[in-house]
């Protein structure tokens, strides 16, 4: 898996990083998201999907 | 309160029904423009306090994109499954700010119309690219990091009140000794708004959020809370604290961060009245929806890590944005098969989409240990809740501690004398008359 995201659409809801924090955080200026692991593990796939599923904005997508 | 609102989910505020500045529909259109709408906002709720109006089923079932007739004599549509309003509310062709004009609830009262114009700073009710540089310019304030932050904070907060309210004689107004002041004292906080003129802000926001409301009082209220933040505002420009508006105002010399009074003051306003009034109803109505759930809340006291699911599962069991969110439409859409045509007004019925079997299995049951499904509560698409990480703690905190507090927290009186906030566009409780066993607190 292979996060790709769109910080111009991005409007720093949050949820990505509520939702999976050891994959997501925010920029402290203007809470835009910040991937901090580019490929996830396995482990952790679940709640990436979940992250994604949940922006409000639709500015992560996932590749094989 | 609409989606940015509780916070960037705004509801629409009382005063402003709809504005004549759409574009209007194609003249040859007269075939489905035919049979007028009759359809009104469904509000009636039923015996449960916590349902949404009866006929949602009916329309979510039928008619789930339907034509809806306005007070004002216009028409437009109400969508009421979660499928469409999920959607609308991410479509960049429906339009906040003129959705700000358009009130299926009542028209504007006579001598609110001065209401209507949206006013520098009131992002709520902007598209892109006004709405995207107020937002950049506050989302870095409410992220998850800063909110968790502030968890120590509110846990002495609600402690206080809490011990407060442990020395009262019972019965206790759990709006009045715990749901409002917790909220208000968080966001005063996190703002830099004294405290002590709460009672100035907490009556007015009420007033201003009241489908009752006359003209002349909507806009002398809103007058003076307009006044209020402007000297809040110029105080702080002398003389700057360690609070949000001060920051704010410390990047005049920023050009993308520099705001005038006028922008701080509608900024300021629409975060103080969204900080406290939504998290308010929620700590209180979600509160009496576990007091009537016992088999529930016996699983959130006994598995107290359950708690961040409850908030979840409460936020959707209750959408306080009761009458939902309006948009209208900038192009010709397709929604479910019906047309809706630019300059139309749409109603997302938050309410009755996070109620749909189709998204949530048994829709109708309060149940915290519900799989996680996104919900609507806080909107959805760019102006979905700029403070919901906020709301999230304080809930989490304050529903934790609260319990932890009154193992035998129970009613006061029969569910049919708490008055519910029928008449506003926040649901929720206007009392909650609560007690507990002697030994405790």
């Amino acid at each position: 898996m292979r996060i790709v995201v769109d910080v111009q659409r991005c409007r720093g809801a949050g949820q990505c990083t509520l939702t999976a924090p050891e994959v997501f955080d925010q920029d402290e200026e203007d809470g835009t998201v910040i991937v901090l692991v580019d490929e996830p593990p396995p482990d952790l796939h679940q709640a990436v999907e979940a992250a994604a599923g949940l922006c409000p904005n639709s500015v992560i997508r996932l590749e094989n | 309160m609409n989606s940015d609102v509780s916070v960037d989910s705004q509801p629409m505020p009382a005063a402003l029904p709809r504005v004549d500045q759409v574009q209007p529909a194609g003249e040859n259109d007269a075939a489905e423009e035919n049979n007028a709408a009759d359809l009104r906002l469904p509000m009636d709720r039923g015996e449960c306090p916590f349902d949404p109006p009866a006929e949602y089923k009916r329309l979510r079932d039928e008619d789930p994109v339907s034509r809806l007739a306005f007070p004002d004599g216009g028409d437009g549509w109400l969508l009421s499954r979660y499928e469409d309003v999920r959607s609308l509310l991410a479509d960049p062709r429906s339009s906040s700010h003129l959705g700000l004009g358009s009130n299926p609830i009542r028209e504007v009262p006579p001598g609110a119309e001065e209401l209507l114009e949206i006013r520098p700073g009131q992002f709520i009710a902007m598209d892109p690219p006004e709405h995207t540089r107020y937002r950049r310019l506050l989302t870095g304030q409410f992220t998850v990091r800063r909110m968790n932050a502030l968890t120590p904070r509110i846990e002495q907060i609600v402690a206080d009140h809490l011990d407060a309210m442990a020395s009262m004689a019972r019965p206790v107004d759990l709006v009045a000794a715990f749901a409002l002041p917790v909220p208000s004292l968080v966001i005063c906080e996190l703002l830099g708004v004294p405290y002590a003129d709460r009672e100035l802000f907490q009556h007015r926001t009420r007033t201003l959020l009241s489908m009752t409301t006359d003209g002349p009082t909507l806009v002398r209220v809103r007058n003076e809370l307009v006044q209020y933040m402007l000297d809040l505002v110029q105080a702080k420009r002398l003389q700057p604290g360690d609070d949000l508006l001060s920051g704010l105002i410390a990047r005049e010399d920023d050009p993308e961060g520099a705001l005038t009074d006028e922008e701080l003051v509608s900024i300021g306003n629409l975060l103080l009245l969204a900080g406290h009034e939504t998290t308010a109803n929620m700590l209180a109505l979600g509160t009496l929806a576990l007091l009537e759930h016992p088999a529930q809340l016996a699983a959130l006291r006994a598995d107290p890590s359950l708690i961040d699911r409850a908030v979840e599962e409460l936020l959707r069991y209750l959408t306080i944005v009761q009458f939902g969110l309006v948009r209208i439409a900038t192009e010709d859409v397709e929604v479910g098969g019906q047309r809706i045509r630019a300059g139309t007004p749409v109603v997302a019925a938050v309410a009755a989409a996070n109620r749909d079997p189709k998204q949530f299995p048994e829709p109708d049951e309060l149940d915290l240990s519900r799989a996680y499904s996104p919900h609507l509560a806080f909107g959805h698409g760019i102006h979905q809740c700029l403070g919901q990480q906020l709301a999230r703690v304080e809930m989490k905190v304050g529903f934790t501690a609260l319990l932890e507090r009154f193992p035998s927290l129970r009613l006061a009186v029969p569910l049919d004398q708490v008055r519910m906030r029928d008449d506003t566009f926040i649901y929720g409780v206007h009392e909650l008359p609560v007690t507990w066993d002697g030994v405790e607190g």
